[in-house]
């Protein structure tokens, strides 16, 4: 669709670059074990490892036959196994109990493990402890960046959100700091670093450690800025539904390592469709940021236009038929063959939308942000918990709804801990204390200072110990300055204005103009006064940790807005939506930045709230 | 090479002492009448010492080698019960990065400048002590001099070279060292300290000193929590004084356990532990709840009863929610009487359900049998007159919401949409769910003529409903608003 806005916007960096890197040392690592062998890949590795290398490329290294680890006993007959693994310690007991098993029914081979994109001592410690340290060869690969789109990197480390923010396990601080490191070394020198949350800080802090250690070439820079942001410095706008079409499709479908699949009531045939969903993807690459209202017209206008296309085939002569089939029939074909796969789409969207309530539930989720009708909100709610809806959306809800209402907090707070352990199982009770340590569900203390506006409301459960009282004060203390934040920030337009998603005014209409996502506001903002000046209210707000820093040597050359300058890498830690991404293409446009996503994951609410559940063993 | 003096050259012929080479540093001399110091005074106070131990640490074997860390080990034993090394400088100021092989230089990194007298210094302390640094080898020595301080180490294992902790001997050097550890933020490291400080501390020892280290003390609870070291978890939340966290990490064991009737006596003994009041009630219910489905599932496998017959069951009941057992009872044990532990009401009770849970749960069972006067019954309230009311805890919006998605009939379906209030909304769903009586009876009732003929358009011509416009539309005693 047709956006106005700046329209020279700099080129983007080639990031095929780092699938090449990485499928090099790969080869290299495999070289390292000659002669045949068995490769085990851990499960969530095989999508990641699909977009850079393919079966013939392990096949020339002498890799006989493939397994997913599964932590089951193997059946390999090879000689020599090798595990590609992220370094988990069930994973590394899982191959030293193989180790063992070996050894115990006399059976030599020979074992590598390929961690990647680090090891972690606690791995090897494992192997040591189980007696096959020296037995097992260890090598790593450094896989840390693998280019999803033409704008956006992942760590694909979901992990990294439940270990950093949940457990507070800094493990992936390093790692994080080294993903940096090599786009700095392979795109940089950076101008700028600006950045707010905890962990961003510690990551500038690694990364500027690697940095000194090694040396930059003097290069010209492909990419000037870079701002990190913490997950949990806006847990609302992945919390919120997505009604932009990739975050949708994301939301329905999954997408995996920038591929979804598509099944039977989609592809209208038999079998399912993995397809990449890309800015490849011609049909999709004009719809993914569009509002879904958008979506149907533009794919049946699209539809039009493909039929007078084929169209023109009527009344040509012998030769206008050659060139034609030659040279526009095959991209017609394809187009129409993505075409009908959008429309499928859409339609299963829409389908699966309707039987949720959906219209409701986003009108809930919008009066909540407003902070408008409350009590009817938390009817709705309520009986959706009754009658079990789907579980995530639901949790997500009252996550959202919690992070929101402050008056009625304390009371809907318990009165849901309760339902909610009645409708999905007690076992939740431990997602609960997971929501509660991460700050998303917030307890009633008593004596708390806070309590003066609560009071009024009238305490109706306040029978809690005293024990947890400093974490909650906290959090409390942080996430109850939502409703202060979007009135700083102005994160909600105005009400009773018609907002045009045709033509969005702003970065709010990725929630259909209910809500300017906070993340992309922080940093549209930061840009704008080159720094954090002015914003010192909003940081309060957001528990500080921000920072804003020049490079040393081109401080007065970064004053000149060089290309780029103008192209801004943009580090999520813990995870980013498409929606978000969807906002910044957006800001890009409107202000002639481009904006590179880096992030450890890409997720959305289903993502997030299950890596805080704990009903499983 | 200076020659040593002649009652040196007995001992070195004596020993296979010789066979060292030294690097030819500066002042090689003082280093070799500093080694031969040192020797000498090692003697003279190792005199009562078994010699066989120390002719094989002096032995010159090739350092490093299998049998010299045999040795080390050996040596490491023996020495342990005494006295062990004395204050470390943190900061050692090395004059030279040496090589590290000669027996001097690592004796003057020890005992910085001032060295004149060594054996002095030596005499009050245990020098037994000492032998065991003496018997370093080469490239040890080497890291053991730069590798001293708790920040070269800290930053050796962040770039993954070669280090070791074994040297963090006192409580002070190892809490310097995990401190340190934090400070570079780097998880991966403070987790390989913990992991030694697991090994060389008493767990009381170090989870008094975590209790001050949050950070540190985060990873270690993550650590355990995948190692699976349960008890050892339990034991440090006890420690700790977080009770309930530690009744939760208990509690949360039920969910390896497959068998319901070890799950059910496992909950039971939980039943104990120091939960937070509002997590006790819970796990009461929990413990409760199972019970109850084990007795529940032991007479419904059978399903001799004809309901079971018509409706086979898809899963059993064992392990499901509440709300999925109250709903599951309503299906299969409605109208038991209350004494029975199937039934609803007595579910209903137990469990502290409220009255819109309830109807909500009951309404979406019966609905689903089809059995509207159940469904009737739910509704109905007698006023102290006695008649009979409708009246739900529920909007009756949502109660034609609930029964069309289960097929309810029209008549049904409208009886309870005459019951909503709001006519904007009933007409919304009249119209939805193709309800015309009531779409037609609205608009008359808004004397909304206009919508009505519009409305004319959507039924079929000729039908009851057209008929039904068509009369409305004559009548003449309506006073249309438009």
């Amino acid at each position: 669709m047709a956006h106005t806005g700046r329209r020279d916007a700099p080129e983007l960096p080639d990031f095929s670059l780092l699938k090449r890197l990485a499928r090099d040392q790969l080869i290299y690592l495999l070289e390292q074990l000659p002669g045949k062998k068995d490769l085990f890949i851990d499960a969530d590795l095989m999508s990641l490892l699909d977009r850079i290398a393919n079966v013939t490329t392990l096949k020339q290294h002498e890799v006989d036959k493939l397994y997913k680890v599964e932590l089951k006993p193997i059946v390999s007959t090879s000689d020599q196994l090798c595990f590609l693994i992220r370094p988990r310690i069930q994973t590394v007991k899982w191959i030293a109990d193989i180790v063992n098993s070996d050894k115990a029914s006399g059976r030599f081979r020979r074992y590598k493990i390929i961690f990647t994109p680090q090891k972690f001592y606690a791995c090897e410690t494992v192997l040591e402890e189980q007696g096959v340290y020296g037995d097992v060869t260890t090598d790593e690969w450094a896989f840390y960046l693998l280019p999803l789109d033409d704008d956006i990197i992942s760590l694909e480390l979901p992990e990294f959100f439940r270990d950093n923010f949940l457990e507070g396990d800094q493990r992936w601080v390093t790692t994080a700091g080294s993903a940096l490191r090599l786009v700095y070394s392979l795109y940089g020198p950076f101008s700028k670093v600006y950045g707010i949350g905890r962990c961003a800080k510690m990551v500038y802090e690694s990364w500027r450690d690697q940095v000194e250690d090694g040396e930059q070439k003097a290069r010209q820079p492909e990419i000037g800025n870079v701002f990190l942001i913490d997950r949990d410095v806006d847990f609302v706008t992945p919390l919120c539904s997505q009604v932009v079409y990739e975050g949708l499709v994301d939301d329905i479908f999954r997408i995996k390592c920038g591929s979804v699949e598509f099944g039977p009531e989609v592809t209208s045939s038999d079998k399912s469709l993995k397809v990449m969903v890309n800015s490849q993807d011609k049909v999709f690459n004009e719809i993914r940021n569009e509002h879904f209202s958008n979506v149907f017209g533009f794919l049946s206008q699209k539809a039009r236009n493909l039929q007078t296309a084929y169209d023109k085939r009527r009344g040509m002569d012998i030769q206008q038929m050659k060139t034609f089939v030659s040279e526009e029939l095959k991209g017609l074909k394809q187009e129409h063959r993505l075409l009908s796969l959008h429309i499928g789409a859409s339609e299963c969207i829409m389908k699966k939308k309707t039987k949720q309530d959906f219209q409701e539930l986003l009108k809930t989720e919008h009066s909540l942000l407003e902070g408008f009708e409350v009590r009817e909100c938390i009817s709705f709610i309520e009986e959706h918990i009754n009658r079990q809806v789907r579980q995530h959306k639901q949790s997500k809800t009252i996550v959202v709804d919690l992070l929101r209402t402050q008056r009625c907090r304390s009371s809907l707070c318990s009165y849901n801990l309760i339902n909610r352990n009645i409708s999905y199982g007690i076992e939740h009770l431990l997602t609960f204390a997971n929501l509660k340590q991460i700050g998303l569900l917030v307890e009633q203390q008593p004596g708390e200072t806070l309590t003066v506006m609560e009071s009024k409301v009238g305490k109706l459960v306040n029978d809690k110990t005293a024990g947890k009282l400093t974490d909650a004060f906290s959090s409390l203390a942080k996430k109850s300055n939502f409703r202060a934040l979007s009135k700083r920030l102005v994160l909600i337009p105005k009400s009773g204005e018609e907002y045009d998603l045709r033509v969005p005014r702003d970065m709010a209409y990725i929630f259909s103009g209910a809500y300017i996502p906070l993340s992309c506001k922080l940093i549209e903002q930061v840009l704008e006064r080159d720094g954090w000046t002015g914003l010192e209210e909003v940081t309060r707000m957001l528990n500080g940790h921000e920072f804003a820093v020049t490079g040393g040597t081109n401080g007065t050359e970064a004053r000149i807005k060089t290309d780029p300058q103008r192209i801004i890498l943009v580090m999520f830690l813990g995870g980013c939506t498409y929606s978000e991404i969807s906002a910044l293409r957006f800001l890009g446009r409107e202000k002639g930045y481009k904006f590179i996503v880096l992030t450890t994951a890409i997720t959305n609410s289903a993502r997030l709230l299950e890596a805080l559940l704990d009903n499983h063993a | 090479m200076t020659r040593p003096k002649p009652e040196d050259d007995e001992y070195w012929n004596s020993s296979k002492f010789s066979a060292f080479t030294f690097d030819d540093e500066d002042d090689e001399f003082t280093k070799m009448k500093e080694s031969k110091r040192a020797v000498n005074s090692m003697l003279v106070d190792d005199d009562d010492d078994d010699d066989d131990v120390e002719k094989v640490s002096w032995s010159g074997e090739p350092i490093g080698s299998i049998s010299w860390s045999v040795k080390e080990t050996a040596s490491s034993i023996r020495s342990s019960g005494e006295q062990s090394f004395p204050k470390i400088d943190i900061t050692p100021s090395l004059p030279k990065q040496g090589s590290g092989y000669s027996l001097s230089s690592l004796f003057k990194g020890k005992q910085s400048k001032q060295f004149q007298s060594f054996s002095e210094s030596f005499t009050d302390t245990s020098v037994r002590a000492y032998a065991p640094e003496l018997r370093k080898p080469k490239s040890e020595c080497k890291d053991y001099m730069s590798d001293w301080s708790p920040e070269e180490t800290v930053r050796r294992m962040r770039k993954g070279k070669v280090f070791s902790l074994e040297r963090f001997r006192s409580l002070q050097e190892k809490l310097l060292l995990l401190d340190e550890a934090v400070s570079e933020n780097d998880g991966n490291v403070i987790t390989a300290v913990l992991i030694y400080l697991k090994k060389s501390l008493s767990k009381e020892i170090l989870f008094r000193e975590l209790m001050l280290r949050e950070i540190a003390l985060r990873h270690y609870v993550h650590y355990l929590k995948e190692m699976g070291e349960q008890k050892l978890l339990v034991e440090l939340m006890k420690a700790l004084g977080r009770t309930d966290d530690m009744a939760l990490m208990q509690y949360k064991e039920h969910l390896n356990i497959k068998d319901e009737g070890q799950r059910r006596d496992f909950l039971k003994n939980c039943l104990s532990l120091p939960f937070s009041q509002d997590d006790a009630i819970h796990v009461q219910d929990h413990y409760t709840l199972l019970e109850r489905q084990i007795i529940i599932e032991a007479n419904d496998k059978r399903g001799d009863a004809e309901i079971f017959k018509k409706f086979p069951r898809k899963a059993s009941i064992l392990n499901m929610p509440i709300i999925t057992t109250l709903y599951y009872s309503c299906f299969y044990h409605y109208g038991e009487s209350d004494g029975t532990f199937s039934s609803p009401a007595n579910i209903r009770k137990t469990f502290r359900i409220s009255e819109k849970q309830y109807i909500l749960t009951a309404l979406g069972a019966r609905a689903k049998l089809k059995s509207w006067f159940d469904v009737d019954s739910l509704f109905n309230t007698k006023n102290w007159l006695g008649y009979t009311k409708k009246r739900s805890p529920i909007g009756f919006h949502r109660v034609v919401d609930i029964l069309q998605k289960n097929n309810a009939p029209v008549q049904v379906l409208q009886e309870y949409m005459n019951l909503i209030d709001d006519p904007e909304l009933k007409l919304s769903l009249a119209q939805k769910y193709k309800c015309h009586d009531i779409v037609i009876d609205t608009y008359r009732d808004l004397k909304d003529r206009q919508q009505l003929i519009v409305y004319r358009g959507k039924v079929e011509r000729g039908s009851k409903e057209d008929k039904k416009i068509e009369e409305l539309l004559c009548n003449m005693q309506i006073r249309w608003k438009n």
